[in-house]
């Protein structure tokens, strides 16, 4: 039965003119020191008007237009061929081993600015893979991952400041530390469920960013801590001159200098990073401790009753998550050369479980596809700067209705007994 | 007299101005099967809830193995061997029938992080076996070819006795089984009775069962308790309890 929504479509109209009217109709100026408020321009008083008429038509024919895109072609699916050819092993390893070839010889080819690029994903895939083993794993819902991002990369610079510490020692120590504070952490925390848990994460991050903003003796405070050295390859420098008592990398290999050399070898330690994250988690995925967080995820109070200690796995689960995000806040640090309370704040933590849901929670594929969409399509769309957190909405609005389970629903590694 | 696998005595339990339990005794020997029954609402899962750590007793003592467990959290006293189902079927849904068992051997394996991450052969022989034992179990309970299935796509009875299965996986000494027979056919309590004097004779697993399938309650145990309004009403063989007045008058009320 197709009818005019005219109730509904009358409410939008009037949703829209006071928002619109309020945000956009209005402006206030500054005259001297007084300030005086004045009307829009014609220019946009029409675009509201348009977009008022938009959202009225919209709703008033909503019918017509669902039924519009019912005759739409229902997208694609993957054929049959295919999805049962990609269920065998040996074509997913095939599948692995090209991508991760390709990932490989891709700074060789591709321009200065592409490698960057390709360097934040890589540090975005990390801590998405980090994150995911806490919420999509483990189904505890962390809203202030970056708190331990940030633990790790103000550890190494830190170290680096006071001590003169190396890059490797620095990620061991961040990696610790972080798993340290995860495990601090964890211990009162743990004993909340679902909102609460996410609450006080929440609040958790916070505590340490301000903290590192307050604590200026130590962390120089809003200022940040520059001149963090960067990681070197068995000792030897990507510099065109050696500090003292070192080597650089193009004296050692009889090469002409290149900055591109850093930029790649900073891109292919992340690479091996990610991967090194990657084969534990699938490890874990595989081990006892992996099936406990699966089951604790699934039901709690059968786990107790089964003599599972609940909050032991869930702590693991946190300290293991917490110390990927030490490991990938140490490499930002010393890629960056310069860290501030400024890069560790809560939208950072929203977009990485964005990037953990866009993905499909536990699924590791969906993480990176997910990491590579968000951090990309910002680049790309550089222009719409300003609408970005618009945009994440709406994508995120848009994969609710189509694919709320995620852009790659997890497949997990199921133990087959076979006879 | 030889120590009593479990000792229950004056264990109550009380929320706000309700009394839930009051003041019941059991004792469960090595190899015996023990019932507890009583209508609806009468306290008995409440019974249950207090002896496996999920409530906090408000007073009692609860000796297992000769060793005072009650006020332990819930998994611990799962681990010294006193292990539960539920009234309603809880297994990981999503995981399939022998992950549910893996799962449960949890305590058992070798869940050291670095042994794992490097595959080391005595980690390799711990999962070989935990497989094994599964697999055995399996057998056991009739579920070997769903063995690779979630168990939430598994029929109820299926799912019953998986989660006994499951149970058996941590090596209890006392199996308690919350009304395990709910839901079943007849043929399905035929086959679960089976399966508890197997559980009994051939595994050394005491049983405690709360049930209300008196045919299944009369036929099994070697001692049953009745339970009314939380309060201990009579207790004996089945004989006994089958011919108390008392019992005939709390299940049928007043004549």
């Amino acid at each position: 039965m197709k009818r005019l929504h005219f109730k509904a479509a009358l409410l939008s109209l009037a949703v829209v003119v006071a928002l619109t009217g309020l945000l956009l109709g209005v402006r206030l100026e500054q005259q001297g020191t007084s300030l005086s408020l004045s009307g829009a321009t014609p220019d946009v008083l029409w675009k509201m008007a348009g977009a008022g008429l938009f959202i009225f038509l919209f709703n008033l024919l909503r019918d017509w237009i669902d039924a519009a895109r019912g005759r739409l072609p229902a997208l694609p699916g993957v054929p049959g061929g295919i999805s049962q050819l990609s269920e065998l092993v040996a074509v997913r390893r095939l599948f692995w081993c090209f991508v991760i070839a390709a990932a490989i010889v891709f700074p060789f080819f591709a321009n200065r600015g592409a490698i960057d690029l390709a360097t934040l994903v890589l540090i975005y895939v990390m801590l998405g893979l980090g994150l995911n083993i806490v919420v999509g794993l483990a189904g505890l819902l962390d809203l202030g991952y970056v708190g331990f991002y940030a633990v790790g990369a103000y550890s190494y610079a830190l170290l680096a400041m006071y001590f003169q510490v190396g890059f490797w020692t620095g990620l061991v120590a961040a990696g610790a530390l972080a798993a340290l504070f995860g495990f601090l952490l964890g211990f009162p925390v743990l004993r909340l469920r679902g909102d609460y848990l996410a609450i006080v994460t929440l609040g958790f991050g916070e505590i340490i960013r301000i903290l590192l903003n307050n604590m200026t003796w130590l962390t120089n405070g809003p200022n940040g801590i520059g001149g963090i050295d960067k990681p070197t390859l068995f000792g030897l420098e990507f510099n065109r001159r050696a500090a003292e008592g070192a080597q650089t990398f193009h004296e050692f290999f009889g090469i002409a200098f290149n900055t591109n050399h850093r930029v790649m070898f900073l891109y292919l330690l992340a690479l091996a990073l990610v991967l090194a994250t990657l084969f534990v988690i699938n490890r874990l995925l595989r081990m006892p401790l992996g099936r406990a967080w699966e089951a604790m995820r699934e039901d709690e109070i059968a786990c107790r009753a089964l003599g599972l200690n609940p909050t032991h796995i869930k702590l693991t689960a946190f300290t293991i998550g917490a110390t990927f995000a030490g490991f990938a806040g140490c490499f930002f640090a010393a890629r960056q050369g310069f860290i501030s309370p400024e890069s560790f704040t809560f939208i950072e933590s929203a977009i990485i479980l964005a990037i953990v849901v866009l993905g499909g929670m536990g699924s590791q594929l969906g993480v990176i596809l997910a990491a590579i969409v968000m951090t990309v399509l910002p680049e790309l769309a550089r222009e719409f700067n300003e609408y970005r957190m618009l945009l994440f909405g709406l994508l995120m609005v848009v994969m609710m209705i189509w694919r709320p389970q995620g852009l790659l629903p997890m497949k997990r590694p199921h133990l087959e007994l076979r006879t | 007299m030889s120590q009593a696998l479990l000792e229950v005595s004056g264990l109550t339990m009380r929320f706000g101005g309700l009394l839930a339990v009051n003041n019941v005794a059991l004792r469960i020997d090595k190899g015996q099967v023990v019932s507890i029954i009583g209508p609806n609402g009468a306290g008995k899962t409440t019974v249950f809830n207090c002896l496996t750590g999920f409530y906090q007793p408000t007073s009692g003592s609860v000796r297992f193995q000769g060793e005072e467990v009650s006020g332990l959290p819930g998994f611990r006293i799962a681990r010294k061997g006193m292990v539960r189902t539920f009234q309603h079927v809880r297994l990981f849904k999503e995981m399939t029938a022998v992950e549910n068992l893996l799962v449960a051997q949890h305590m058992h394996l070798n869940t050291n992080f670095l042994a794992g991450l490097l595959k080391t052969p005595g980690f390799r022989r711990s999962e070989r076996e935990a497989m094994q034992l599964a697999a055995y179990w399996l057998e056991q309970v009739d579920l070997l070819d769903v063995a690779n299935r979630p168990a939430g796509t598994l029929a109820y009875g299926q799912q019953r006795r998986l989660e006994i299965a499951r149970c058996m996986m941590t090596k209890p000494s006392l199996l308690m089984l919350d009304e395990p027979a709910a839901g079943l056919n007849p043929k399905e309590t035929d086959d679960l009775k089976a399966l508890i004097s197997l559980l009994r004779d051939q595994h050394a697993v005491s049983v405690l069962l709360i049930e209300h399938d008196m045919k299944l309650v009369m036929s099994i145990s070697d001692h049953i308790y009745v339970i009314n309004q939380g309060t201990p009403l009579a207790d004996g063989t089945p004989q006994q309890v089958h011919n108390n007045p008392d019992v005939i008058k709390a299940y049928l009320g007043e004549a």
